[in-house]
């Protein structure tokens, strides 16, 4: 059997998953980051670039040296080497791939764990979630509420007990890495701990109906002591029957976003990334 | 004209549709007025006077077309009609528009309905790409958006996809293991006249009051429950297109455990039909839970049932749960049989046996076996019980090991080999398997748990899934329909039409998919008419890559509608292959065998002197003399 020159394709392989590899993790996947959640869930997913470079890397070289090597000049009728297969390789391929998956499941493992810890003061915030809209009440605060903009203090774990009021609604603020679906008739928690003081976007990931891709929020992360004047200032209570037609919910909406002078030709202009505040 | 009415056929079938849709109307106002209601209900969920005929009408259609007439007579203790099988091919182009049960026609139909539908999905989605070119609201409005992203996942889905596989193993898979028809003639055919009942149904939901259905083509409760009367048209539709891919798969499992001719044993099967027995034992067991959960979802609409009503203690979660139990082994339905042309054009194009063959259907077995314990990672931050999210994680993350196993005997079937990339076949299985690649990975992203409490519902996961589906399933299916022209339509395509198709497509799938990931990532959600203007850079790249992969599949279009006219005539075995449907002429005699051959050998014994995978019946076995090749001598570099 002809030779093929394994050890060189191999030392390839690394060399150019490792420059893919090298590029890849200079670019800021994730975007800017905001909670303590943020860096493990960032360097898990640098490694699995890493790793994934690799592999394609391997699968790149081996296919395209195949076909420099062994492409048919024209005319030529023969068949190639009847191998049916090496059952060595094939445990190889077999067995590497579930090492390093069961290591990928191990090292989220530790991760989720990791960023679900939950601390022993938390602040506790109510998401009351509709068509199309966000409310938020503080309930170790008097239970005082918010409409389309919540603030949270810097350095202080939230749990965040989520409702939706009709439809399925989901939470996510990019810069924490936290995402959860709002369930009618159930409540559903997030733990995040925000790292970082800004403003930022709350950004609805279920689709919910016409409103969906408008339905957003703001969010603001500020020192202890500006948190405290912000939600003393809130006036009312969470009232009784919170549920607002959907027309007034998107009237609201309207009125946040104009507010905040972000329409612009789209509905969900950025409130926050372009020009998070520095405070 | 009344004589045509009473045979089967076509005008028989427009008075069964009418007939069957009186009925249905008629049925629900009366009962509704001996009850004392109103005629009509118009409630938006409502409207059982429309979705009751949309049941009805579908089956005065197929009794009227003749679908049932043999069984009815069978049931009634009439005598039976012999059939002469004279209905059986097709000489005229009319004769494809029969209840034909000749498995190559059925075929056929199949895959011409299916390309239909692909244009049409590939349409709307041209309609999104050029409403998300901009930021802001430019062509359509956000209900109408919802709409088309809806329409266009369900029509590539249920109706292209997967029936398309069914189609091209229609026509092949038969041919393949020696055998003159599926089991079921009369089943398949009836299979095939449900998909595009299924079709005039989705589509049909544009033109009710509402518009089409927009609750994705997942259809979340409550969402879905609440929907506009389109959504039940999604509902009823699935049944269709779900019944029709039961029925196949049933079909398709009696067919290869029993009809394999002799000396097929399951080690000479050829890999398509391993992958084909795989998908079908998924269809049998999982899509039944989708049309299950979309029975629930109508009658929480038109009967006031309490499944997904959480204020009536209905529990909103269960639907994801029964959802995602039939929708992920869904994925693997889109994707097996794929894996199984795939390896065909490999084999044939390389000259070699696949590498590891043994393993490559194991693998294939373990994928179904996998498939089922996965659902729940579409569940991640569903709000589930937190408990399930590990051990879905590592079932989730091992499938990528036999995943990974394919692609890597693919590789190992390449060297060594003679590979020839002439044909366009061979370069759709070659991209694929690149292509694939990447959407396997980010498949393993997306299956740990922390990566994907951020990427969940970002355009990262709708990366993910056209890497997969497009790249992967379209891929193949284009290596299929290249590699199986010339045997279904006696005629050679173009391969420089061809080479201009595959790449069109390949620069279109990147171009379009790759940056997707990204944006998703940096906090763009899925499923939005609109988005933040920091996007709109990258939008703007990501819809003129969408033209490219759109324009190019006109040249496809093109190439296929003109060359199986005036192509050149094709031999018996253009691409000099082994398995048993390239031993006879292209396109097939009307009964595909004279006599059932004889398997002696394994499907790809390329490269072994005289090693032959089957023995026709008409060649005297005792006097053939191996015929040795024209040089099996690998020539050694």
């Amino acid at each position: 059997m002809p030779k093929v020159p394994y050890l060189r394709l191999a030392i390839v392989s690394l060399a150019i998953g490792a420059v893919i590899a090298v590029l890849m993790i200079q670019i800021d996947w994730n975007g800017e980051a905001g909670s303590t959640a943020a860096g493990p869930i960032d360097a898990l997913l640098d490694w699995m670039i890493i790793i994934s470079s690799f592999v394609f890397a391997i699968v790149c070289v081996f296919l395209g040296y195949a076909l420099y090597r062994w492409r048919v000049k024209p005319g030529d009728e023969s068949d190639g080497l009847p191998i049916h297969g090496n059952t060595k390789l094939e445990l190889t391929w077999t067995i590497i791939p579930t090492v390093i998956v069961l290591f990928a499941a191990g090292y989220s493992w530790a991760v989720l764990d990791d960023i679900e810890e939950v601390d022993s003061d938390p602040l506790i915030v109510n998401v009351y979630s509709q068509q199309f809209a966000w409310t938020f009440g503080y309930p170790t605060e008097g239970n005082k509420w918010s409409e389309g903009e919540f603030h949270v203090p810097v350095g202080q774990q939230v749990i965040f007990k989520m409702n939706a009021q009709d439809v399925l609604h989901s939470f996510w603020v990019p810069e924490w890495r936290i995402k959860k679906d709002n369930v009618p008739g159930i409540t559903t928690d997030a733990v995040v701990t925000p790292d970082r003081v800004g403003t930022f976007q709350l950004i609805c990931t279920e689709l919910c109906g016409a409103g969906h891709s408008v339905m957003r929020a703001k969010v603001v992360v500020e020192p202890r002591k500006k948190f405290n004047r912000w939600v003393k200032g809130l006036e009312e209570e969470v009232p009784q029957g919170l549920y607002l037609t959907a027309d007034q919910a998107l009237e609201i909406q309207r009125q946040i976003q104009k507010a905040e002078g972000g329409i612009g030709g789209s509905g969900v202009d950025e409130t926050t990334r372009d020009n998070v505040t520095q405070s | 004209m009344a004589h045509a009415l009473r045979e089967p056929g076509w005008y028989r079938a427009a008075l069964g549709t009418l007939i069957g849709a009186a009925f249905g109307f008629g049925l629900v106002v009366i009962l509704r007025l001996v009850s004392g209601l109103d005629a009509f209900q118009t409630e938006q969920t409502g409207y059982p006077q429309v979705i009751v005929p949309l049941i009805t009408a579908p089956f005065g259609f197929l009794i009227g077309f003749g679908a049932f007439s043999y069984w009815f007579r069978w049931a009634a203790g009439k005598p039976t009609v012999p059939d002469d099988h004279s209905g059986h091919g097709a000489t005229r182009w009319q004769d494809y528009f029969t209840f034909n049960t000749d498995h190559k026609v059925i075929g056929i139909q199949y895959i011409v309905t299916t390309f239909f539908f692909f244009f049409v999905g590939g349409l709307l989605a041209m309609l999104i790409r050029a409403e998300l070119a901009q930021p802001g609201t430019q062509i359509v409005d956000p209900n109408v958006y919802n709409g088309l992203f809806s329409t266009h996942a369900t029509v590539m889905i249920f109706l292209f996809i997967i029936p398309m596989f069914a189609g091209i193993a229609n026509y092949v898979l038969p041919i393949m293991i020696g055998a003159p028809d599926m089991a079921f003639p009369r089943l398949n055919a009836l299979s095939f006249w449900l998909l595009p009942i299924a079709g005039v149904i989705f589509m049909g939901s544009f033109l009710a009051p509402g518009g089409s259905f927009d609750a994705g083509w997942t259809g979340y409760a409550p969402l879905s429950t609440g929907a506009p009367l389109g959504q039940s048209f999604f509902n009823v539709g699935v049944q269709f297109a779900g019944a029709s891919s039961i029925a196949t798969s049933v079909n398709f499992l009696v067919t290869i455990i029993t009809m394999r001719a002799p000396g097929m044993n399951l080690w000479r099967m050829p890999l398509l039909v391993w992958a084909n027995l795989s998908t079908s034992l998924i269809v049998v067991g999982a899509t039944p839970f989708i049309a299950g959960v979309q029975f629930m979802v109508l009658f929480d609409r038109i009967m006031g049932m309490n499944f997904f009503n959480f204020l009536e203690g209905g529990d909103v979660l269960s639907y994801q749960h029964i959802f995602w139990f039939y929708s992920h082994p869904a994925v693997y339905i889109m994707m097996l049989p794929g894996f199984g042309i795939i390896s065909e054009v490999i084999a044939t194009n390389a000259r070699k046996p696949i590498f590891g063959y043994r393993l490559m259907a194991l693998a294939l077995l373990g994928i179904v076996v996998l498939s089922y314990s996965v659902w729940a990672h579409h569940m991640f931050v569903a709000g589930m019980f937190s408990w399930l999210r590990v051990p879905i994680m590592i079932t989730t993350l091992l499938i990528a090991v036999p995943t990974g196993i394919k692609v890597f005997s693919w590789l190992g079937t390449l060297f060594y080999g003679k590979i020839h990339t002439y044909s366009t076949a061979m370069l759709f299985a070659l991209g694929f398997i690149v292509t694939f690649t990447v959407g396997g990975i980010s498949g393993v992203m997306l299956g740990m748990v922390p990566l994907d409490i951020h990427m969940s519902d970002t355009y990262f996961v709708v990366a993910h899934i056209h890497f997969v589906l497009f790249g992967g399933s379209v891929f193949t299916i284009f290596a299929g329909i290249y590699y199986w022209f010339p045997k279904m339509t006696g005629r050679m395509y173009d391969e420089r039409l061809g080479r201009i198709h595959f790449w069109g497509t390949m620069i279109g799938t990147w171009g379009t998919f790759i940056p997707q990931h990204w944006i998703g990532l940096e906090g763009m959600p899925r499923r939005v008419a609109d988005y933040a203007s920091q996007f709109g850079e990258w939008n703007l790249v990501i819809s003129f890559f969408s033209l490219i992969l759109g324009l190019a599949q006109l040249v496809f279009l093109y190439n296929m509608v003109v060359s199986w006219k005036y192509g050149p005539k094709a031999s018996g075995n253009p691409w000099r292959s082994k398995t048993i449907e390239w031993l006879v002429s292209s396109p097939p005699p009307t009964f595909n065998f004279d006599e059932i051959p004889r398997v002696v050998g394994g499907p790809y014994e390329y490269g072994t002197p005289g090693a032959r995978h089957a023995i026709m019946g008409d060649e005297d076995a005792e006097a053939t003399v191996p015929e040795p090749k024209p040089s099996s001598v690998p020539a050694a570099t």
